[in-house]
């Protein structure tokens, strides 16, 4: 691949409480991929994301988007929390949610207008959430409230998207309905990290993958390293996904 | 008790601002389920008016309460480090910081009674308040912090709902999450030491969560949460004030968070969404119509079978199936579902029709 790198990640040393939770990892991730984060629970998968996106603050290391530090690129990037990160029984709506997403551009104390409205309703049509746009989030299904969060990282119009484990807990419709505008967001030209549990689907749904638990095992097309010496070295135990290409 | 007389008015429009402010502050508490937060600044402003008091020896409420915003705003901002420093459960760091604060200020406040010469009367009213030493310029001080809490409100309204919902994803936008926190927590600092003499140490918490707790069970829209609660606050410190004028002993403070106690206790109850007593109906009439369905589904099983969907079939035959009862079957009757004549039933193409959507939708669901 002779794509420009979009995020560039180096000797990145993460931790909480003095225990290290990443530890020096080096990264470079091509414009245009549909990438796949793969790890066992408490591999650091969300630590990464998080520190790239300057949620948190790394011992050492560093990261760049496109060239240039996080904090000078935010506009390029959206991002996709766990969906368990948040309190569904806040009080306010789809439409409302999704409308967070043009926060960013409006900046300080500058109220939402009808320009920002109209974004948000588009990005509910597209992830086709737009007959509930009026309701309750609480009243929302797992799958219904991941669409949301995926509209509200779409009003955001960037180019490069983190996602963390938007297929958690979803239905088979939505999990279709949410890779197919993935693969639209990549046939864009925009760079999308996901975070994935499901390995079966790997080789179906992305072209790119990182291996990480703690250490990164190993990153690259898919198609050249997702194989069962990389999974049992990532997993831990002797790893057999058949992996039918 | 006369409700006409200048010092009830005062007391009275004291208490009710007091209630707006600490209502709309409260939301914030509460949706950040920070409910001990309130508990932990008030019990850190307490060595504050001590302390005040023994480097001033002043008595009045403006000398003490800059004291009690000192050491309220240290302890919370002390709170905040220890949280994000040492990464105890937040829980712990409140707990720990409010015992160590009020313990300080309990002995603090001793020594001071045990001075002999000391002017020290009247400092143990922070403790649990005492509402009829407000004064007017008291009650011009919190209108002003009211104001002024309430244009930030507005000004920064976005900024402290996405921060409320989803602080990381703030971040990732580009806000600075710290000051918004900041600025929130300084204002339910404000808000607490205000209390202070008219509600105490003791109760200030209830006084901020209450209204709060109770405005959420009646909407699902944050501004209307934050309306309501002022709202609640400000009947609470009024209902409380005219409650204990008429009952001349009994203090003020806690006959306000008795009243705000009675708007938890009735939102959640009587609440159409979200409280008790209408989810236990609607728990009923689901289960109701429940049993109605499966008696339904089974009656549709045996007509079924029958080329003509109407034909009369024996009420015995429903006998090996256990969850019908005579008032079942009157009520099928009643929404048209069946027709009933003496001993036989038979569906109506409505019931026939009604009984194999409900197939469909179990098929659909699994
Ligand atoms: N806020 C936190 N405080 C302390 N430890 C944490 C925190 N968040 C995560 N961890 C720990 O860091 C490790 C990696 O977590 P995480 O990045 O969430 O893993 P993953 O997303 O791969 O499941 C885990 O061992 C987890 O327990
Ligand atoms: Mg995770």
């Amino acid at each position: 691949m002779s794509n420009p790198i979009a995020i560039k990640v180096d000797d990145l040393t993460v931790a909480y409480n003095y225990k290290p939770v990443l530890w020096d990892i080096d990264l470079e991730i091509p414009e245009g991929v549909l990438m796949a984060i793969v790890g066992p629970n408490g591999a650091g998968k969300s630590t990464l994301i998080k520190s790239i996106l300057g949620i948190l603050k790394p011992i050492a290391g560093s990261v760049s988007i496109y060239g240039k530090p996080y904090k000078k690129q935010r506009d390029l990037v959206a991002y996709v929390p766990q969906k368990g990160s948040v309190d569904w029984d806040f009080p306010t709506t789809a439409l409302d949610v999704v409308t967070m997403g043009t926060y960013g551009a409006l900046g300080w104390i500058k109220r939402p207008g009808q320009k920002e409205k109209k974004a948000a309703l588009e990005a509910l049509e597209k992830v086709g959430m737009l007959p509930f746009k009026g309701r309750q989030i609480s009243q929302l299904s797992g799958g219904q409230q991941q669409r949301i969060f995926l509209a509200r990282a779409l009003v955001q119009n960037a180019s490069i998207y983190f996602m963390d484990e938007p297929f958690q807990g979803v239905d088979a419709t939505t999990e279709i309905a949410i890779i197919n505008i993935l693969k639209e967001l990549r046939k864009a030209g925009k760079t999308v990290v996901v975070v994935h549990h499901d390995l079966q689907t790997v080789p179906e749904y992305f072209d790119w993958v990182t291996f990480l638990n703690v250490k990164k095992i190993a990153t690259g097309a898919v198609k050249d390293i997702f194989n069962d010496d990389n999974l049992t070295k990532t997993y831990g135990i002797n790893f057999k996904v058949s992996v039918n290409k | 008790m006369n409700f006409t007389d200048y010092t009830f008015l005062v007391i009275a429009i004291g208490t009710a601002i007091l209630g707006a402010v600490c209502g709309m502050l409260g939301s914030f508490a509460v949706l950040r389920k920070q409910s001990l937060l309130g508990d932990a600044i008030s019990h850190a402003a307490l060595p504050g008016i001590a302390i005040a008091f023994l480097i001033t020896g002043a008595k009045e409420s403006n000398v003490l309460l800059l004291g009690a915003l000192i050491s309220g705003l240290v302890g919370t901002f002390w709170i905040r480090g220890i949280i994000t420093k040492t990464h105890l459960k937040s829980d712990t760091a409140l707990g720990l910081i409010l015992s160590l604060f009020f313990g300080f200020g309990m002995l603090l406040l001793t020594f001071i009674q045990k001075q002999p010469n000391a002017n020290q009367a009247g400092l143990d009213k922070y403790l649990f308040g005492q509402a009829a030493t407000l004064l007017i310029a008291d009650v011009y001080l919190m209108a002003i912090v009211t104001g002024l809490c309430l244009f930030v409100l507005l000004l920064f309204w976005k900024e402290f709902k996405i921060l409320l919902f989803d602080a990381d994803y703030t971040k990732t936008l580009g806000f600075n999450t710290k000051f918004i926190d900041v600025l929130i927590t300084s204002f339910i600092v404000l808000a607490i030491v205000l209390g202070l003499q008219t509600v105490g140490v003791v109760l200030m918490s209830a006084m901020l969560l209450a209204p709060a707790a109770a405005a959420r069970q009646w909407t699902n829209s944050l501004s209307t949460m934050v309306i309501l609660a002022a709202v609640f606050g400000a009947f609470s410190g009024v209902f409380g004030t005219v409650i204990s004028a008429s009952q001349n002993n009994l203090s003020t403070g806690p006959v306000i968070v008795i009243v705000a106690g009675v708007f938890v206790l009735v939102s959640f109850v009587f609440s159409p969404s979200r409280g008790l007593l209408f989810k236990q109906i609607r728990f009923m009439k689901n289960r109701r119509d429940l049993e109605l369905y499966k008696t339904l589904s089974f009656m549709h099983h045996i007509a079924e079978t029958h080329e003509d969907i109407s034909h009369p079939h024996s009420i015995k035959l429903l006998n090996n199936f256990q969850g019908f009862t005579r008032k079942t079957l009157q009520e099928l009757e009643e929404k048209n579902y069946i027709t009933i004549s003496g001993l036989n039933w038979s569906l109506t193409p409505e019931g026939f029709e009604k009984a194999s959507n409900l197939y469909n939708q179990n098929f659909k669901d699994e």
